[in-house]
């Protein structure tokens, strides 16, 4: 369970998150909407670790990340997570299986011989059989952001970030891309969270919603709450974006 | 005036220290992960390949003229006082061997070398593959850094002692076909002036110059911000940089050798 009090964070004096409050069961999908620019991807990697808070706290099953700073507690702490990064966050130096493979290193007590069979698994799961030796210049956008699953869950985390996974990509592959949120859920019990712009994506995937707004949570409910919310703000934002698909 | 001039140098002041800070923190991760953490044996092997095997057509070029200049200018300026091209191969050795062999060698590996590392993990940064580091449970500093470091620390002395060779080489080609030396009278020169301690004088040399290129361009690169532009001026102050702090410290090591008497 992840639970986050009153989490704090200034980027030059500006507020970006103003003391955010909610916990995020297990095994829950939880969708962060929210305009370009408003601190979505400060809130997420903050959660892992990657951003300082200037206040606050997160604490992942009991221990606070937020107080943690030796290398190696932060690291045991990151165990639990995989992060899809927005843009795939790809290491254009390896091949496609290579990058899967990656964590299992530091992450796993699997053997190296068996990392090769194990990206091929990861990779047949977010539907890339076959690619393992593909160079990642070679991919479409699409099938990086799949690689990229393929890497964030390559060591089975327990909750899985995932920062506009369906950003840049056409209809069709973000399509996919919700399926495949949807199932990883369900077929590896993992607690999802995605931060993103794309309504219909956070509608259709989530268990839980919020709206980021002025550092605050504008509104936070489930999918039909949020369809049915009376804020101006949320009404203001749906409608735009349901407009623009 | 006053006024506008003293919050800008107490601002260039404090970023100063700020860099000064950040560069410190980033030698001491990496002197804790050496010590805490398998060494990425293949990654040493690749950046040394990179950085020692890529950089030694240029090396060649750039000491084998300075070699051939070097005896062209003492051969001559010795000829108009003596008549005759005197110690050319001391001077070539000498000169190349203590100062010219390093120096020329570091500026080269910091162009070429220093600023691909800067902009391979300054684009790195820029494409969140640092953060995506992190979550995968591995460190920039161990994964990154050390390696750089490591292939740094052996392929530059290497490529000096290769420079040194080079130099002295291009400097016996002018000697004997432009000079009229005769080629035993070169190598004796050499052989029977210097000492084994001038050799160490430049190599030792070289492992600071490699200290310096690896944690400029690892520094520049790590701290990149803004997209393809930042890479570009990342790269552009990591040379600059490099250059600036070898010609600095050459002194400094310098006198500190022959301090010591390692002249």
């Amino acid at each position: 369970m992840i639970e986050i009090r009153n989490l704090v964070k200034k980027y030059s004096g500006k507020t970006i998150l103003g003391g955010i409050n909610l916990d995020i069961k297990d095994g829950e999908i939880f969708s962060l909407l929210g305009p370009s620019g408003t601190g979505k991807s400060t809130f997420l990697k903050s959660i892992i670790g990657l951003v300082k808070p200037d206040g606050g706290s997160i604490k992942i099953d009991g221990a606070d990340i937020t107080k943690t700073f030796g290398e190696f507690e932060i690291q045991k702490i990151r165990k639990n997570f995989g992060y899809l990064f927005q843009e795939g966050a790809l290491f254009d130096s390896l091949n496609v299986w290579e990058n899967v493979a990656f964590g299992l290193r530091y992450l796993t007590d699997i053997k190296e011989s068996e990392y090769l069979k194990t990206a091929g698994e990861k990779l047949e799961l977010v539907g890339l059989k076959n690619s393992e030796n593909l160079k990642i210049s070679e991919l479409s956008g699409g099938m990086k952001k799949r690689v990229a699953l393929a890497r964030a869950i390559a060591a089975n985390p327990k909750y899985l970030l995932y920062d506009e996974p369906t950003t840049g990509l056409d209809p069709v592959t973000a399509e996919t891309v919700s399926e495949l949120i949807k199932e990883m859920s369900k077929k590896l019990k993992v607690t999802s969270i995605s931060v993103t712009h794309d309504v219909k994506l956070a509608l259709e995937i989530s268990d839980r919603i919020a709206l980021l707004n002025e550092g605050g949570f504008a509104c936070l409910g489930t999918p039909e709450e949020i369809k049915n919310s009376k804020n101006g703000i949320v009404k203001e934002f749906i409608e735009n974006s349901i407009c623009r698909k | 005036m006053k006024c506008l001039i003293l919050p800008s140098i107490g601002e260039h002041l404090i970023n100063l220290a700020r860099k000064l800070g950040q560069t410190w923190y980033m030698v001491g991760s990496v002197i804790f992960w050496l010590f805490r953490s398998k060494l990425e044996f293949r990654q040493i092997v690749k950046q040394t390949t990179r950085i020692g095997v890529d950089s030694v057509s240029v090396t060649t070029l750039t000491s084998l003229f300075t070699g051939m200049v070097l005896a062209l200018q003492s051969g001559y300026s010795s000829k108009s006082l003596f008549n005759e091209p005197l110690y050319v191969g001391s001077v070539v050795g000498f000169s190349l061997v203590k100062e010219l062999g390093p120096v020329l060698t570091a500026i080269v590996v910091a162009g070429r070398a220093g600023a691909a590392v800067t902009a391979e993990i300054g684009t790195m940064k820029v494409t969140e593959q640092i953060d995506a580091l992190y979550t995968l449970g591995t460190n920039p500093s161990r994964y990154l850094l050390i390696p750089r470091y490591f292939a740094f620390m052996i392929a530059l002395p290497l490529l000096t002692v290769f420079s040194d060779f080079i130099g002295i080489t291009g400097g016996f080609i002018v000697s004997v076909v432009k000079l009229r030396v005769a080629s035993s009278v070169y190598w004796d020169d050499i052989f029977m002036y210097m000492e084994i301690k001038n050799f160490m004088h430049g190599f030792i040399k070289s492992f600071f110059f490699a200290f310096i290129i690896a944690t400029v361009s690892c520094y520049k690169g790590l701290h990149t911000e803004g997209g393809a532009q930042g890479v570009g001026m990342a790269t552009t102050e990591s040379v600059v940089s490099s250059m600036v702090l070898i010609m600095a410290v050459d002194y400094f090591v310098s006198a500190l050798l022959v301090s010591i008497g390692i002249t």
